[in-house]
């Protein structure tokens, strides 16, 4: 599949015809898309068997530049989406890109009930803590005192967590990393393809375009240290005051746990009660 | 003929039950037309429970009870409240044991209704031995009060409506309630 | 006399006819969430589904139960939804992406007494303009109103054969009244179904094509069709191309019209003695029953009367209409609302009959001896 000559070695699993991409300089998500590819790779998934299902955002823009099926839905509800295309068809991996507006704020309800139900889904979230295809608003991540173009005078509210929040839901495998952390977010990747449940990876990611902009760390660069030196991993954390931990990004997992997945119960109900007569592709089909 | 009953008691008594028994009779074994609707909401929670049910030799354009041909009253509450939408010349079907007729006797005589009396929760007890049968021993009496349905359907729907295994029990109320008056 | 061979015949609600009917049409997945009066639905595919190894799922609620359908229905099962106006309403935007994908699903709207939370174990027809333009955007839905709790069985499935044909969201606009009521039914053992076609797998193929009769064959995910669907304007590979005023318009335009140029196959109406009637009762879903007694009593008291049953409210059925009230000087419409599918009427007929609406709310199906009186008041002597 992968093609040496190639500028770069992922280039194959993308629809090349959808190049350029419309991703600002110094945005997070190409390192996450080649961290993405390779926790693939590690993982040893067949990327024709991959769906990928996304809401509205920057982030939910990536799977319409992957050479897979790919369902780019409403804002908020991709994982409403991922969960009736996975029920649909359990044998198909799907993963789920999304943002911490599409995900935390519109989308949170179904986040944390995807996660109760432990859905088989990949879910990469992208945390960039503002919305960037609107033009830099506030997010329900941005850290306190943060700016925004709707928090001219530095946000008053407290950010959620996201990974603890849906570990806490009920999801078998969370982990956060940043955009710095490239091995640990390929490992969780990998991790979370190969769990049998919904996984779920924060990835912290710079928006230099809005949020360096609004909050004077203009360059990718002086973002990437602005990252580098707010992060602490979560075993330190975890020996730490809590108000010390404020305003910190703290990486590591989250839980990382096995729970029967959601479609496989459904599965289960019909087939030991009923006997099998599951069918995949049904609707091509004039059933009995 | 178009034929209107309203089943009228509180919860527990099967008078839902009683109204689908009945409908379910004529409509797919009495090849006659049949259409059951009842109360929701605020009203069904509260205790009282209200069936309705219209049978008819021809198609049923208009699918609720107005004034209905038929009241069977399991409760007080619901013999006070009903009766006044009864048909003169209507017919009247009350157990003895859960109503007092004595509130409606002057608009019962007012109105030409003929009265009968079916002691269905006290047979349920006595003789059945369980009182959630009172219902289909109701059945029993209204088939043979009105002969609306057929004998024979309506035990055939009361077969293939009660849960398995107690389909004999069920019979025995029903051939109870078709005795009784 | 042609036979029919019968082989089940049931004495249940309407909802629960409903519910056989999308297990006929071959619907394998449910996603929905409770709501009054439409919630017998969702129970006995509860019930039903894991039988024949398909899938219930009761959503957060109702928009993520919208979404869950359009990802069903990629992944290649027939998926369904019901709900009644409070659900209806928070569905809408996912149905205008189901619309713009071309997703087949189909929705039930079991109407119940509104605005807001309103009544929700009374019957209503107030949704119905929701369904014509409840989402943003141009867009022609179409949607079936039963009569009966046999119509329920019968249009559930109609609904999922239109939706395959194509390629679009189909409603099932009911009310309290039939979702709610008992009455027999009977299941044909020659029921037309019909299935989706997958495409064949040739460089040519385009998911979103520009071509004459406007509906494509739909592949399921993992096909290896790659496939991208999104609710951006696309072009006919999918690709989002937003800012083309050529693309959108050749989009939106074929959706519309594969729709509208089908009307003689999708609109569905019946009549009675409407070719020399004075008057003409028009009406749809649980009111028809009704109208029928009314124009019964009429006929038999000398009145030259007659009534179109509506089934299928969207596409508005407008040449049928006109074609059968030709001779009409006064057209009634009756429905359980303050009047939607009256201007309707009254858009297309105005200009040869006087249009009256018999619009009711408070949750009660319309009086036969008012819609009676109307008639006699209306029809002069």
């Amino acid at each position: 599949m992968v093609d040496n000559n190639s500028p770069n070695k992922f280039i194959p699993y993308l629809r090349e015809d959808r190049l350029p991409h419309i991703f600002c300089a110094g945005c997070g998500n190409g390192t996450i898309i080649n961290a993405f590819l390779k926790g693939m790779e590690n993982a040893g998934m067949d990327f024709d068997n991959i769906a990928m299902v996304s809401g509205i955002g920057c982030s939910s823009r990536i799977p319409g530049y992957m050479k897979c099926d790919s369902l780019h839905t409403t804002h908020g509800r991709a994982l409403s989406f991922a969960t009736g295309l996975k029920v649909s068809n359990p044998n198909l991996d799907v993963v789920v890109f999304t943002g911490d507006g599409d995900a935390a704020s519109i989308g949170g309800n179904h986040l944390i009930h995807a996660a109760r139900k432990n859905v088989n889904l990949t879910v990469i979230c992208i945390n960039n803590n503002i919305y960037g295809m609107t033009g830099g608003q506030i997010s329900p991540t941005s850290p306190k005192e943060s700016f925004a173009t709707t928090a001219p005078y530095g946000s008053k509210d407290y950010p959620f967590k996201l990974a603890e929040l849906v570990a806490t839901a009920g999801a078998t495998y969370s982990a956060r990393w940043t955009t710095l952390q490239v091995e640990n977010l390929i490992g969780s990747i990998k991790k979370g393809f190969e769990n049998d449940g919904f996984s779920f990876i924060e990835v912290v990611s710079q928006c230099p375009t809005y949020y360096g902009r609004k909050n004077k760390i203009r360059t990718p660069t002086a973002m990437a240290l602005t990252m580098k030196n707010n992060t602490i991993f979560k075993f330190e954390a975890d020996k730490m005051k809590e108000k010390d931990i404020i305003g910190k990004i703290v990486v590591g997992e989250f839980v990382n746990k096995q729970h029967p997945e959601y479609s496989d119960n459904i599965q289960k109900l019909s087939k030991e009660n009923f006997g099998d007569n599951t069918l995949i592709n049904s609707a091509y089909e004039v059933l009995k | 003929m178009r034929v209107e009953i309203r089943i009228g008691g509180f919860g527990g008594q099967g008078v839902i039950m009683a109204g689908i028994i009945l409908g379910k009779a004529a409509s797919l074994f009495d090849k006659k037309e049949a259409v059951q609707t009842q109360s929701y909401g605020p009203e069904a929670r509260g205790g009282a429970s209200k069936c309705e049910v219209i049978i008819s030799d021809k198609t049923i354009d208009f699918p609720k009870v107005q004034h209905p041909d038929i009241l069977v009253a399991m409760s007080n509450e619901a013999l006070i409240k009903y009766i006044v939408d009864l048909k003169d010349d209507g017919t009247l079907i009350i157990d003895p044991g859960t109503t007092d007729i004595s509130n409606v006797q002057d608009y019962i005589n007012e109105h030409n209704i003929t009265v009968y009396q079916s002691p269905a929760t006290q047979t349920a007890v006595d003789d059945i031995g369980l009182k959630i049968v009172a219902n289909i021993i109701m059945i029993g009496s209204i088939v043979k009060i009105t002969n609306i349905i057929s004998k024979k359907s309506a035990i055939k729907a009361i077969e293939t409506s009660v849960p398995k295994g107690t389909e004999e029990k069920n019979i025995q109320a029903f051939e109870a309630g078709y005795n009784l008056v | 006399m042609e036979v029919v061979k019968i082989s089940e015949k049931f004495f249940i609600q309407g909802n629960e006819a409903c519910a056989k009917g999308a297990l006929k049409a071959g619907c394998r997945l449910f996603a929905g969430y409770p709501i009054t009066p439409s919630t017998e639905i969702a129970e006995s595919l509860a019930r039903d589904l894991p039988k024949v190894g398909g899938s219930f799922i009761q959503m957060e609620d109702e928009i993520a139960s919208a979404g869950a359908i359009i990802g069903g229905s990629w992944g290649g099962t027939k998926s369904m939804t019901a709900t009644s106006g409070p659900g209806f309403s928070l569905m809408q935007e996912n149905i205008g992406y189901a619309f713009i994908t071309e997703t087949p699903i189909v929705l039930i709207d079991v109407q119940r007494g509104s605005p807001s939370t309103g009544q929700p174990t009374m019957a209503a027809q107030g949704d119905m303009m929701q369904a014509r333009w409840g989402s943003h955007g141009d867009y022609e839905p179409i949607a079936l109103s039963p009569s009966s709790v046999q119509e329920f069985f019968d249009f559930t499935i109609q609904a999922f054969n239109l939706s395959e044909k194509y390629r679009t969201p189909v409603f099932v606009m009911a009310d309290e009244v039939i979702g709610h009521m008992r009455e027999k039914i009977i299941i044909k053992d020659d029921i037309e179904i019909i299935p989706r076609i997958m495409p064949n797998k040739d460089e040519s193929y385009l998911p979103f094509k520009n071509i004459e009769n406007g509906t494509n064959p739909m592949p399921s995910f993992g096909e290896g069709f790659d496939i991208h669907v999104t609710g951006l304007t696309h072009d006919e590979k999918g690709y989002p191309d937003t800012n083309d005023p050529i693309t959108h318009t050749k989009l939106v335009k074929r959706l519309c019209d594969k729709v509208l140029n089908n009307k003689d196959d999708i609109c569905s109406i019946e009549a009675e003695d409407t070719e020399d009637a004075d008057i003409v009762v028009i009406s749809y879903g649980a009111p028809v029953r009704s109208v029928i007694t009314a124009v019964k009593k009429a006929q038999k008291e000398g009145k030259k009367v007659g009534y179109i049953k509506i089934n299928t409210p969207w596409p508005f059925p407008d040449k049928q209409i006109k074609k059968l009230a030709s001779n009409a000087k006064e057209i009634i419409v009756v429905e359980m609302n303050l009047g939607q599918i009256y201007y309707e009427v009254d858009r297309i007929m105005k200009c040869q009959a006087n249009i009256h609406l018999m619009g009711g709310i408070g949750g009660l199906l319309p009086n036969p001896d008012e819609i009676l009186d109307k008639i006699n008041k209306i029809g002069g002597i």
